[in-house]
């Protein structure tokens, strides 16, 4: 390391620094702007720092010139133009996407990485192989499998776990392959071999995420996320570069810890959630009900009267709100409560939504105040002395089933909703959610179902209460 | 193993911690923006892009360099501002609705 490339290095550790100090100040909402903005000064430094290497470098020929700036003002248009036009309900495609090609980019830099050294005379092999093959391994299987997620959560894809018979055989076989043939690169340089390893990893990624079902999503988002860190970190260790080191070390350690919340929220393994879902996914069986005895029916103006004389008014929305663009509609309706005086919160499951925190995004987006996004545990003890708990869009992570043994969400944590005085349910049917089950809350006595799609429901309950108030 | 490899695995390591530890104070209402804000952050990838494609002197290295700087750019500058967005969203109050919505008056019934 030349005296030049280690000042440059130091460079690197303050971007890195930058990116640390950024994330920390992630902690609250009231500093996460100045957070982001730390992060892109650590990004501009970092981008500063390579381009005076490659000027002092001089070894760049014109063509690579050519080549880097027209990709990089090609790419920052792309990115540009997809986050500013992007719908906030599409964030988990959006996100998925930029998996894709931050994964993708790193695997390229490994190939390509690999490619031009084996045209040396010297070869390939040497102590960065492991890191070259892991960075191909990681990185192919992210760029597919996250173009495969953002497919289903787009609707390009169907959402429903896609299963053949075979597939799991299928996955071992291309895992095998594609863990084979890198392992054979170790001691023998071989640019086939790395093709197949490409190749393997590449089909590994689709066959991986097509069993998995829609409402599992924000673990398979958080899960290539972390994918996609360890990429980045490994690109790091090919090229010798701390930056890529430490920011894919973050990402990846983030990304960590998001799936592991998401999977515990869903009190499920994340083997289980790789292997397949519950088998039915998004499109649950709708059954109509059907004057069903057990389930009392109510209307928009008994409902309103309901809320309107509430003190305490918990709303529970699910990922129904957002696919019926209820937001603004439940944003409304609450703050006309509010103006009533009624204390009015959102309890806001973990994975109430298609990537961790996407609700709240989603509400923030219609003008809700953050205090008033509560978290699970925070807000549960609050539904018993709550007068009327308004549940949206939202199924299993409501049903009391979880608390027993001996069903399919049993152990799952879920929102007291039940301890609640009177809870009204907003659902367009008695259908069942994600996982298959009638959810034991719509039988409760306390309980009034409010038939209706989200959106026209917030309308007609909205008008209702404001008749009401005058 | 040589001491770069060591230094590069501790530093990997030690920042791998450091995440876990600032990452897990994150609150639960920012884990979207966390996760596109870390999109942008392994956007750094980018430099990679940049030092590598530096070496390249034929037609698949040109290419590659090309596809992986419009990849790893698309993340990072997309990643910043689609974060900037959503972070511009939370409030800690209401704030008074600046667009007229349509307001859905009440139809004659009157008022009680």
């Amino acid at each position: 390391m030349s005296g030049f490339t280690g000042e440059i290095q130091l460079v690197y550790v303050l971007a890195a620094a930058c990116f640390v100090v950024g994330l920390h100040l992630m902690n609250s909402p009231a500093t996460a702007r100045r957070g982001n903005q730390v992060s892109i000064a650590g990004m501009v430094i970092a981008g500063i720092a390579t381009l005076i290497l490659l000027i002092h470098d001089g070894t760049v020929t014109a063509a690579g010139w050519i080549v880097l700036i027209s990709g990089t003002l090609i790419g920052s248009a792309i990115g540009l133009y997809a986050a500013r036009t992007v719908q906030m309900t599409a964030m988990p495609q959006l996100v998925s996407a930029f998996n894709a090609v931050g994964g993708g980019a790193a695997a390229l830099i490994a190939i390509y990485g690999y490619i031009e050294s084996e045209s040396n005379a010297g070869g390939v092999l040497g102590a960065t192989t492991v890191f070259t093959l892991l960075d191909v391994l990681i990185g192919a299987v992210t760029f597919s499998g996250s173009i495969i997620a953002a497919g289903k959560l787009q609707g390009t894809i169907p959402g429903q776990p896609i299963i053949f018979k075979g597939g799991r055989a299928i996955n071992v076989a291309l895992a095998v392959v594609a863990i084979g043939a890198a392992a054979f690169m170790l001691t023998t340089a071989s640019l086939p071999a790395l093709l197949i390893v490409v190749l393997a990893s590449l089909a590994f990624g689709v066959m991986m995420v097509l069993p998995i079902g829609g409402a599992d999503m924000p673990v398979v988002i958080s899960l290539l996320n972390a994918f996609t860190g360890t990429a980045v970190a490994m690109a790091g260790f090919v090229i010798g570069n701390w930056a890529l080191i430490v920011a894919g070390a973050l990402v990846g350690a983030s990304g960590s810890i998001l799936t592991k919340l998401m999977a515990d929220a869903m009190n499920r393994s994340l083997a289980n959630i790789i292997v397949g879902g519950f088998g039915t996914g998004d499109s649950a069986i709708a059954v109509e009900a059907a004057a069903d005895a057990q389930v009392r029916s109510i209307a928009a103006d008994d409902a309103a009267i309901q809320l309107a004389y509430a003190s305490k008014v918990i709303i529970v929305p699910g990922y129904g709100l957002a696919a019926a663009q209820a937001q603004h509609g439940v944003a409304e309706l609450a703050k006309i409560l509010e103006d009533r005086g009624i204390e009015v919160s959102y309890a806001i499951h973990p994975v109430a939504g298609r990537m961790p925190g996407h609700m709240n995004v989603l509400l923030a987006e219609a003008n809700v105040p953050y205090p008033q996004l509560r978290e699970m545990d925070e807000i549960n003890p609050e539904f018993a002395r709550t007068d009327v708990a308004l549940v949206i869009g939202a199924n299993d992570v409501t049903n009391p089933a979880a608390r027993r043994p001996g069903n399919d969400i049993s152990g799952m944590p879920i929102l007291d909703v039940d301890q609640a005085k009177a809870i009204i349910v907003v659902k367009r049917s008695m259908g069942t959610g994600y996982a298959g089950m009638e959810n034991e809350l719509y039988f409760d006595p306390k309980t009034s179902m409010f038939f209706a799609d989200a959106k026209k429901a917030m309308a007609d309950l909205t008008a209702a209460v404001k008749t009401l108030v005058g | 193993m040589s001491t770069a490899l060591v230094t590069d695995l501790t530093i990997f390591v030690l920042a791998l911690l450091v995440g876990i530890e600032v990452i897990g104070k994150v609150p639960a209402t920012l884990h979207t923006p966390l996760m596109s804000a870390t999109n942008s952050i392994h956007g750094i990838v980018l430099a990679g892009a940049l030092l590598i494609g530096v070496t390249a002197h034929t037609v698949v290295g040109y290419i590659l360099a090309f596809v992986a700087a419009v990849f790893a750019s698309a993340n990072v500058v997309g990643g910043y501002v689609v974060t900037e967005r959503m972070l511009k969203m939370f409030r800690r109050k209401a704030q008074p609705q600046v667009k007229a919505q349509p307001q859905p008056e009440l139809d004659g019934k009157g008022r009680q």
